[in-house]
């Protein structure tokens, strides 16, 4: 029980002290994690970093889930993964109340005005950033410019395009293409 | 029933996104959208607001979608489904997708999916900060909103190449809120 008390408070404070959330979160989950408390080794952090990128939701939660569940099974993870989810709940649940009524102060309308282009270019910088580290292959930006000209397309002529299908659709062609690379080589060495 | 409605879809968001809090943004903007839950506008505002609170935005978008629909159960509802995939995912499979990993059909698997993201974020960025720069329309564009944006664009952009620094997003939407003020009362 106090093992479990721990887990929660501790991410409690990682989930209060990282603002952006994402990224910036894996720093201080190291710090304490695996430098201070030793719940987890270097490797594994590393490890879930990895698993992260290519699993879908918030990489924090997959650090708490691991971590908790390895220091205390599965109460262990819900334990930690509650502890890092409920101070942003808390905070966002209390603005939510007042945001309306803070949005009709004139002043704040306005900041408002000017923190929505901020998050639209934030969004496109992410984009960037991502395609910079990127290994560009061929197949990869054609399946990137085909998924961006699409959306843009419906943006301009309003019509609604479902994101998940469209990544269902690109992991789709991707798969064709490898499965298809496959069996080329493989006819190859046969003739 | 909106609850369960709340949970389906932040389930759907959670199970669909790959590469962190900006590959969610499409996905929430795509059901918030489609249910009518919030505007364009409203969605924007927020994700300022997530950017600039504790916790991973997908989350704190999830908590604040879920309490302006059905309070604090809504909130509860659509967080615990936001989370619920990673969750089981690390739990079940963390040794087993190391190896998968290495596995080249799997990897063929989510080139696809990134591929894919990485263009639908651009799309979504592009589109919001025209939105945001002009909500009047091409007609109605107002030169105040034009000149914030081309000042944000190269506070962001020429950051790294001028002065080898990046720029937190925390900051570029202070000084976004600072010259909204500013330029808003002239």
């Amino acid at each position: 029980m106090k093992l479990l008390l721990e887990l929660f408070w501790t991410f409690a404070k990682i989930g209060l002290f990282t603002f952006g959330g994402g990224y910036a979160m894996i720093p201080l989950i190291e710090d304490t994690c695996v430098e201070k408390k030793r719940w987890i080794t270097h490797e594994e952090m590393m490890n879930i970093t990895v698993i992260a990128e290519s699993t879908p939701g918030p990489v924090s939660i997959n650090c708490a889930t691991f971590t908790g569940f390895r220091q205390a099974g599965f109460p262990g993870g819900l334990a930690a993964t509650v502890g890092v989810v409920l101070p942003s709940f808390a905070v966002i649940y209390g603005l939510s109340v007042f945001l309306k009524t803070v949005l009709e102060i004139p002043a704040a309308a306005h900041a408002f005005a000017g923190m929505r282009i901020a998050v639209g270019l934030l969004i496109v910088n992410a984009a960037v950033g991502m395609i910079r580290r990127m290994e560009l292959r061929a197949l990869w930006v054609i399946l990137m410019t085909c998924a961006f000209a699409v959306i843009l397309a419906g943006e301009i002529l309003s019509f609604h395009v479902s994101t998940v299908w469209l990544m269902l659709a690109s992991a789709a062609v991707s798969l064709a293409v490898c499965l298809l690379r496959r069996s080329g080589t493989r006819g190859g060495r046969r003739g | 029933m909106i609850l369960l409605e709340l949970f389906l879809a932040f389930l759907r968001v959670g199970c669909f996104s790959f590469g962190g809090a900006y590959a969610a943004i499409p996905l929430i903007r795509d059901v918030v959208l489609a249910h009518g839950w919030l505007t364009d506008e409203a969605l924007a505002s927020m994700i300022a607001v997530s950017e600039s609170t504790p916790g991973p935005i997908m989350v704190n978008l999830a908590t604040y979608v879920g309490s302006s629909q059905a309070g604090l159960a809504g909130a509860a509802a659509a967080t615990a489904a936001v989370v619920l995939p990673s969750f089981v995912i690390t739990l079940l499979v963390t040794r087993l997708l190391r190896a998968l990993l290495k596995n080249s059909v799997f990897r063929a698997v989510l080139d696809g999916l990134t591929a894919c993201v990485v263009g639908v974020i651009l799309a979504t960025g592009l589109s919001m900060t025209a939105r945001a720069v002009l909500p009047a329309g091409v007609a109605g564009a107002d030169m105040r909103m034009i000149l914030l944006a081309a000042v944000l664009a190269a506070v962001l952009f020429g950051a790294k190449p001028l002065f080898g620094k990046t720029i937190s997003p925390i900051a570029l939407i202070a000084v976004s809120a600072v010259l909204g003020i500013v330029l808003g009362s002239l």
